[in-house]
């Protein structure tokens, strides 16, 4: 096993947590001026906000142990996608309103967990950070599993878009109860969370979500991996030329 | 999901300071909980209120135009339903 320096690993560590949160911030602000009506849309707007400041948050954090005095902005817009640690889930497109909810179901459920031990971390930052990123998950929960049930136990037209996200989605849970070497290290120090533990609880309260939106667990196993490694899909490439664009091409511009 | 398939609420916010809810404006929902949500994110993007009521647009009752005159016109001779049309006596020094 590798072993790394702990200040060194919390700040790649803060860089991931960010990086996901960035990343699914960014996929949820392409719904602003296309969300399916109105009040929806402000409410997807609203909750990539909170995704955007919480990478905020954590870049700002990472920054703080750079010798070279990186900034929130050195993160986010100066690094290529092999750079980008974040979970594969967080990138893939939109797609349909189905997919979206559904995605955000997984990620909340398992925010919830996640930032419940977070908030427990001896890194009194990150705990700050997830203390502050409860609330707003709390929130994000209730709206994606009223959707997820709506819409499953809706017209036969939503069940099905319901269950197609569902199923093309499962593989990428995963990733999300898996941890490496580093995060190993950093569970030992009783600074990361130990993801594997939350598996079984996410699991349990994802399938009475599904049970109540008539909807099928997939049977199915399959896995992508490789995000915390930096090898991604082809989408965050494209996520990427979008984000970062304007800074690139003005370095150094203000608003 | 069209809109006109929605319900239309009437959304309520108490300001912090605020002792009573004031009418704010109106959004579509499916149910009085997402309209719940909704108006949070609607209207209390700034920290507007501590308290939302909704309340669904059809449930309202509300006086119409052609009627005000037999509504409120009758009030308007009657004078002494004012405090100040009394004259106060002397003796009582504050009221």
């Amino acid at each position: 096993m590798t072993s790394f320096d702990t200040k060194q690993a919390t700040q790649e560590y803060a860089i991931r947590l960010g990086d996901d949160s960035l990343i699914l911030g960014h996929r949820l602000s392409e719904w602003c001026s296309n969300g399916p009506f109105l009040e929806e849309e402000l409410a997807l707007s609203n909750t990539s906000l909170d995704y955007l400041g919480r990478a905020r948050m954590l870049y700002s954090y990472a920054g703080e142990f750079s010798a070279t005095g990186k900034t929130e902005d050195d993160y986010a817009y100066m690094r290529d996608a092999r750079e980008f640690h974040n979970h594969l889930i967080h990138e893939l497109p939109c797609g349909d309103f189905a997919f979206t909810i559904t995605r955000q179901l997984f990620i909340d459920l398992f925010n919830i967990d996640f930032l419940k031990q977070l908030s427990l971390s001896k890194d009194v930052t990150l705990a700050a950070i997830a203390a502050k990123a409860i609330k707003e998950t709390q929130y994000h929960l209730r709206r994606s599993k009223e959707w997820v049930i709506q819409l499953g136990d809706g017209t036969k037209e939503s069940h099905n878009r319901m269950q197609k996200a569902l199923d093309s989605l499962w593989g990428y849970r995963v990733e999300m109860f898996e941890v490496d070497d580093l995060e190993l290290q950093l569970i030992d120090a009783g600074i990361a969370v130990d993801s594997r533990q939350l598996k079984n609880i996410w699991q349990q309260q994802l399938s009475n979500i599904l049970t109540e939106a008539t909807l099928t667990t997939p049977s199915e196993d399959w896995a992508v991996r490789g995000g915390r490694e930096g090898y991604h899909t082809e989408n965050l490439g494209h996520i990427l030329t979008e984000m970062q664009f304007v800074h690139r091409s003005m370095p150094g511009l203000k608003w | 999901m069209a809109e006109n398939e929605k319900n239309l609420f009437e959304v309520f916010i108490r300001s912090k300071r605020g002792l009573d809810h004031k009418h704010v404006g109106s959004l579509h929902a499916e149910n009085r909980r997402q309209a719940l949500e909704y108006a949070r994110d609607c209207y209390t993007r700034r920290s507007e209120g501590v308290s939302i009521w909704v309340v669904k647009s059809n449930d309202i009752c509300a006086s119409q135009e052609d009627q005000a005159e037999a509504f409120y016109d009758p009030s308007d001779d009657k004078p002494y339903r004012h405090a100040a049309y009394y004259q106060l006596p002397d003796s009582v020094k504050n009221m």
